[in-house]
């Protein structure tokens, strides 16, 4: 409970509470500081170029920082547009205590994403043209995924302002925006759908370049159902990590539920794949003996273990297991995601890529900064279930 | 709970359904053809036949273009590109097997090729390009990247078929560089660098339906016949030069790969170990305007999903509404 709140309005979202406590701890203080190492080498890159600081080059244009910072970072992000999917389009309310921290750790995943693309874009001093009608050109699949992401960041910010609003003490404010949430949330769903189908797409135009395991028309879906599956492994992840970090109790009988939808997800997931890789009579590559192959079965194996895992329903009441679980989807998602722009970029002789340090760092400052946004808000802000609110929601 | 696990699969499968449907629908749309080629079109023919390697031609096109030397050797004296890039574009690259010892043979042999941009009739840097910085000219076909809006994506850089917009690693504001055929001495009245300086007319300049019907009549010849190869630009005020006919791969490259290129090549060896490797002649980007247009085509799909997705949220919100302002129990519907 905050010192501003009326108990009238807490109750109603009394499933969501600040976790409170020292802000400055030995994790947060580590946090931080790989943050500031990150923050250095964006510096060095602003002011000597990106050969100063990446490995990229003309072969690989396009490293880690695009690769993993945006098109596996913002899928990492998408337990907002999951849970948002779940509970107020599909009605399943009693999943309402989930969304505020899966919508936190999007809105800090997107924000890293934006980031990364400001920092990774060599002309960003140019960026205004992209929403610039004279210059914007639909026909991108680019421009399509940037627009839709600058305004879903927008949009998750403001899906997130009844929080705000709770521990500021606004009733009248929260009444108000309560009141046009419905359109808010039908963006925060229809703009993640198309820029993360759109994140497939962006290969479409790159033909032979990508492997043919990989190069699809169906890449758009395939995008699209990696991100929905890791939007709720993600919430599951984050739910098994905040209550053992935070010492909360967690809501294993809601993320038991709705394990059944990963479950349904990833039998989806791997029909598609599989059976577009053999509809296109390119089974034969994944057989032979080299990266590509070998990573395509990796992706097949972490896909299909978290399926097994959580095949049989009683596995799902077991903490460790459902975690697990969603760790192997998340491995899956990234790998199938990192293999589609990196391993499967097939190359003329004579290019290699691998990042530099520095590089490497400047991405795991970047996520630091994100965990460290997460844990602040959270100890401050009324956004993880309240103890008493999962009692209340379980107790039925 | 009350609802069994079928109506909830069922109510999730619904609900992602708007979401998933639109990522299926390109299996069944139909899409946009290659672009047509433009009959004012300007290009080159790359005769490798006819190339010596004298690189008269990278020298040209760096002092037309006012780019820098680049330096591979140990001693920095001579301009040495190996390939492409920020400093260099175009760049005359050799093919050689076994012995090397006879021009334009494919084993034992040697051969020339030309890397440059090649004006694709439909390029895929075009299509992709978010700012429209990269865009073909309706006239001339000529394919330029305009810096004052390029936003340095590097999308360009990663889907274009042939590997040619290259990008400025080194510096805080670097740039797209690549052939623009030398735009800017139209202007002046004069034509491509690199074809005004070609010796013996293997780096041809003129309209591409010109060129076309120049690299068929070269076709047509039989090896060893006498003829004559017009140089610099054809149809132009340049003298021709006289030679003996090469024993051609019967085979125009960029007369259709990838939906036709304004610059042609012709080649003594095929032109896969030349490092042109064969593309479909549909273009990439028909391919994923086609894929990108069946979704988008006039926003009807995401408008008609977002009002869907309105209406879903207004009707789950309403029933919680009540909830949050009334203190009221949950609503029956939802007790499990
Ligand atoms: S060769 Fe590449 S850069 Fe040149 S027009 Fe074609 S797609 Fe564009
Ligand atoms: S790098 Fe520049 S020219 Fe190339 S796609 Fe991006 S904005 Fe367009
Ligand atoms: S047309 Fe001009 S820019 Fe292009 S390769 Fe020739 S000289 Fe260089």
């Amino acid at each position: 409970m905050t010192p501003f709140s009326s108990p009238r309005v807490l109750r109603p979202s009394g499933e969501h509470s600040p976790v409170g406590g020292r802000l400055l701890t030995p994790v947060t203080a580590v946090l931080g500081l790989l943050g500031l190492v990150s923050l250095f080498i964006l510096a060095v890159r602003l002011v000597y170029g990106l050969g100063a600081v990446t490995n990229i080059n003309d072969g690989y244009t396009w490293g880690t920082w695009i690769v993993l910072d945006v098109m596996v970072g913002t899928a990492f992000a998408c337990g907002g547009y999951a849970m948002t999917v779940l509970v107020y389009i599909n009605n399943n309310w009693e999943y309402h205590p989930l969304v505020r921290p899966a919508l936190l750790t999007s809105v800090f995943g997107y924000t890293l994403g934006g980031v990364a693309i400001f920092v990774d874009v060599g002309r960003y001093w140019n960026g205004w043209a992209v929403f610039h009608p004279a210059y914007a050109q639909p026909n991108s699949v680019m421009w399509e995924v940037a627009l839709c992401i600058t305004l879903y960041v927008g949009v998750m910010w403001l899906e997130f302002t009844p929080a705000i609003l709770e521990k500021a003490g606004k009733i009248i404010w929260l009444r108000r925006t309560r009141k046009i949430m419905f359109i808010l949330l039908a963006f925060a769903v229809l703009l993640p759908s198309m820029h993360q189908s759109g994140l497939g797409m962006v290969l479409v135009a790159f033909g032979d370049h990508i492997h043919p395991l990989w190069q699809t028309n169906y890449l758009p879906l395939l995008f699209l159902l990696t991100a929905i599956a890791m939007g709720f492994a993600v919430v599951v992840f984050e739910s098994y990590l905040t209550s053992h970090g935070f010492r909360r109790p967690m809501e294993t009988p809601l993320l038991a539920n709705m394990s059944q939808v990963m479950v349904t997800l990833l039998v989806i997931f791997l029909c598609v794949r599989l059976g577009d890789v053999a509809a296109r009579h390119q089974f034969h590559r994944a057989l032979e003996l080299n990266l590509q192959a070998f990573c395509f079965w990796c992706e097949v194996i972490l896909f299909l273990a978290p399926l097994l895992m959580l095949m049989k329903p009683a596995n799902r009441n077991r903490p460790r297991l459902l975690f697990y679980a969603a760790l192997c989807l998340l491995q899956g998602g990234a790998l199938y995601r990192l293999d589609a722009y990196l391993i499967g970029y097939e190359q003329v002789p004579g290019w290699h890529y691998f990042p530099s340090v520095p590089e490497i760092l400047a991405t795991l400052g970047l996520v630091s900064l994100e965990v460290l946004g997460f844990i602040v808000l959270s100890k401050v802000l009324p956004v993880l279930p309240a103890p008493h609110g999962v009692a209340h929601v379980n107790g039925r | 709970m009350t609802s069994t696990r079928r109506e909830f699969l069922r109510d999730t499968l619904v609900g992602g359904g708007s979401a998933l449907a639109a990522g299926l629908l390109p299996a069944i749309a139909s899409g946009r053809d290659n672009l047509p080629r433009i009959p004012t079109a300007r290009g080159l023919l790359y005769d490798s036949t006819l190339c010596i390697g004298c690189k008269a031609c990278m020298a040209a096109c760096k002092q037309a273009n006012d780019l820098p030397p680049e330096h591979t050797l140990a001693e920095p004296y001579w301009d040495t590109p190996l390939d492409l890039s920020g400093k260099t574009k175009t760049v005359i690259k050799m093919y050689r097997d076994g012995t090397a010892a006879v021009k334009d043979r494919e084993v034992d042999g040697f051969a020339f090729i030309k890397a440059s941009c090649m004006h694709c009739v439909d390029p895929s840097c075009v299509s992709v390009c978010p700012v429209s910085a990269m865009r073909k000219d309706p006239g001339s076909g000529i394919v330029t990247n305009n810096p004052d809006v390029c936003i340095g994506c590097r999308y360009c850089v990663a889907a274009c078929p042939f590997k040619v917009p290259r990008f400025e690693y080194d510096t805080p504001f670097p740039r797209i560089k690549k052939c623009e055929l030398c735009e800017h001495r139209m202007a002046k009245g004069h034509y491509a660098a690199c074809a005004a300086v070609c010796p013996t007319g293997a780096t041809l300049y003129g309209q591409v339906e010109d060129l076309l019907r120049e690299a068929k009549r070269r076709l047509s010849l039989s090896p060893g016949e006498e003829t004559r190869f017009p140089r610099g630009e054809l149809g132009g005020a340049d003298h021709d030069v006289r030679a003996h006919t090469a024993r051609y791969v019967p085979q125009i490259y960029g007369e259709s790969e990838m939906g036709g290129t304004q610059m042609i090549f012709l080649a003594g060896v095929p032109f896969a170990k030349l490092g042109y490797r064969p593309l479909p002649t549909r273009s990439y980007a028909s391919v994923s305007e086609t894929l990108q247009h069946s979704l988008y085509e006039g926003m009807v799909m995401p408008i008609a999903a977002l009002a869907g997705l309105s209406f879903l949220a207004y009707r789950s919100r309403v029933n919680h509404t009540l909830l949050d302002e009334e203190d009221q129990p949950e609503p029956a519907g939802e007790q499990p």
